[in-house]
């Protein structure tokens, strides 16, 4: 047996963890002192900690720098998706106040869970380990599993909590499974060792304990990703998730999941390309097909968006059956463009619900076009970008991941794709044409939006379209970012 | 001392039970516990492969599985005494508000 040897410390490396774990910290304390009404301010404090550890990801920028005996790195990969985290905290965190004033559940405790399911998706980003990986799923999941039930006077957060906590450790157990047939057929957690491994032995490719371990594995993230077969969680835990957990779960935690599944599938497995290439290509298309037809029939907004965001992960995955540089850049554009508008959607939707998430139906929407035409715009414009319409970021990211799988010879999952996306076009429109061309049923008060809405929903705006007409810098350093 | 194929074998079947377990019963803690069992199972293949491959990583593995553990047990309890207060119910198919 080994003895353990003391690896070198090199905390620099994940300062940004460290410091908004420690954030999180002080906001738990903080949160004691700050009676029930102004739980906003918190809101605002955990803005500026995730400003200041946005500034430390941000430095991090340059060659990779390898810490703690190859556990974790600090490469552009990395970075590149710890921004797209914080971006979605920071978005969900902006319309999380006005909904929970609105749901009366004002509990300060939202801020810090959020804030440490983020210290979880960037260790999963950063991760070069398994075990890390591991820790780092299941910080963002029992956050995650909390937030989805956080609204606990409401029977349909209850229940959406407990299925998402129950479907979850479910699915913990298998990917843990994987992990453990993994370490046994390489001898190593480390992802740098087990591709060695590989490299070293080809025949390993036959070894049993291997390829059971491997497909175990896709299955956890799979699940965690909401792809098709594993999807069937998340319109439940999508609908009854209080409405900005929802937004931040839709976005952030599924890039999370595409950097752990990215980083083992391509760098672990580098030689099982082709055979990677086959399996996704049926996950993609199963995915994008499931979400969108499921979602053309459903009249509730917030499920309609749940079903949607299983399509997204399908285009995604459009890009990683491609596994090539050109499919991983396309997933890290789409899944920042995805974070805005997506977001930007949900929040929208927090500003047309009433408490206890009534009136959220396509039909509700009625005269919304007349009334608030603002926000209608506004919400016009994260549709169409959802549904992948130029000039919005929705379409460069389809496009750029499309080209991708046309460039690695998948042409029918290309032709798939776009076919999907003209399908989804009916759902996403059928929402403006109830906003625009409907006359109110009954005469529908909607409230404005608070400032941290409007702030929000301006900045999710100004990216959607910013990225949707001048991507080049943005697609310049997700390309830099997947240069292994 | 037994071939490593055993512990395996018991691990896999472990895991086998947890799974079915999980998918069969309609007790939400049933489930819950059905789900320690695929953990543990999943921890007894960590430590026969460390003492086979005489490489401690596998070990410190089953220490982090096991508070991973213990931090869910307590959220997954919470959970379903959350879910028990509004429905004076843990029968999984009393989870029926939102529609499959």
């Amino acid at each position: 047996m080994e003895t353990i040897a003391m690896p070198a410390i090199n905390l620099a490396v994940i300062m940004p963890e460290i410091l908004l774990s420690c954030i999180a910290m002080v906001l738990l304390l903080v949160n004691v002192f700050v009676p029930g009404n102004n739980k906003a301010y918190l809101g605002y404090l955990s803005i500026i900690g995730l400003a200041v550890t946005a500034a430390s990801v941000v430095g991090g920028w340059g060659p990779s720098v390898s810490a703690f005996n190859g556990s974790v790195v600090q490469d552009n990969f990395a970075t590149f998706f710890k921004v797209i985290f914080l971006v979605s905290a920071g978005l969900a965190i902006l319309i999380a106040d006005r909904y929970m004033a609105q749901e009366e559940c004002n509990q300060g405790e939202l801020y810090p869970l959020i804030l440490f399911s983020t210290v979880g998706m960037m260790l999963m980003a950063a991760g070069t380990d398994l075990m890390v990986i591991f820790l780092g799923l299941e910080l963002l999941s029992i956050c995650l599993y909390v937030l989805a039930g956080f609204n606990r006077n409401r029977l349909q957060s209850n229940e959406a909590g407990l299925k998402y906590f129950l479907l979850g450790s479910f699915s913990t157990g298998f990917l843990l499974y994987g992990m453990a047939l993994t370490y046994g057929a390489t001898g190593s957690t480390k992802i740098h060792a087990i591709s060695a491994f590989v490299m070293g032995n080809p025949g390993v490719a036959n070894n049993t304990f291997f390829v059971v371990g491997m497909l175990l594995m896709a299955t956890g993230f799979a699940f965690k990703i909401a792809a098709a077969p594993f999807h069937m969680w998340t319109p439940d835990v999508y609908e009854g998730a209080p409405t900005p957990i929802t937004a931040f779960m839709s976005a952030g935690p599924k890039a999370a999941g595409f950097a752990a599944f990215i980083r083992v599938m391509i760098f672990a497995f580098p030689m099982l390309r082709v055979e990677w290439g086959n399996l996704l290509w049926v996950l993609a298309v199963l995915t994008m097909t499931v979400g969108n037809i499921i979602a053309l029939s459903q009249d509730n907004v917030k499920r309609m968006l749940a079903y949607s965001s299983i399509a997204h992960a399908g285009y995604a995955l459009v890009g990683f059956a491609a596994v090539n540089a050109e499919g991983a850049a396309g997933i890290l554009f789409y899944m920042l463009s995805y974070a805005f508008m997506n977001i930007g959607a949900f929040a929208v939707l927090v500003l047309i619900t009433k408490k206890g998430e009534s009136n959220g139906n396509v039909q509700d929407l009625a005269g919304f076009g007349h009334k608030k035409p603002l926000l209608a715009l506004v919400l016009s414009i994260f549709l169409f970008s959802l549904a992948g319409m130029p000039p919005t970021a929705g379409f460069i990211g389809k496009f750029y991941l499309f080209s991708a799988a046309i460039k690695a010879g998948y042409v029918w999952l290309a032709v798939i794709g776009v076919l999907n996306s003209a399908a989804s076009l009916y759902y996403y429109l059928r929402v403006m044409v109830f906003m625009y061309m409907k006359d109110p049923s009954e005469d529908f008060e909607w409230a404005g939006a608070t400032p941290a809405v409007a702030v929000c929903l301006l900045v999710a705006v100004g990216a959607t379209l910013v990225l949707g007409m001048v991507p080049g810098t943005v697609l310049e350093l997700a390309q830099k970012a997947v240069q292994f | 001392m037994l071939a490593i194929e055993n512990y395996l074998i018991v691990s896999a079947i472990l895991f086998s039970i947890g799974t079915i377990g999980v998918l069969t019963k309609r007790n939400a803690i049933v489930i819950f516990m059905c789900v320690e069992m695929m953990l543990n199972a999943v921890n007894l293949t960590f430590i026969a492969f460390s003492r086979h491959l005489g490489n401690i990583d596998g070990q410190v593995f089953v220490f982090f599985v096991m508070t991973v553990a213990a931090a869910e047990a307590a959220v997954g309890l919470a959970l379903m005494i959350a879910f028990f207060k509004n429905r004076e119910s843990i029968d999984v198919e009393d989870i029926n508000l939102l529609k499959l």
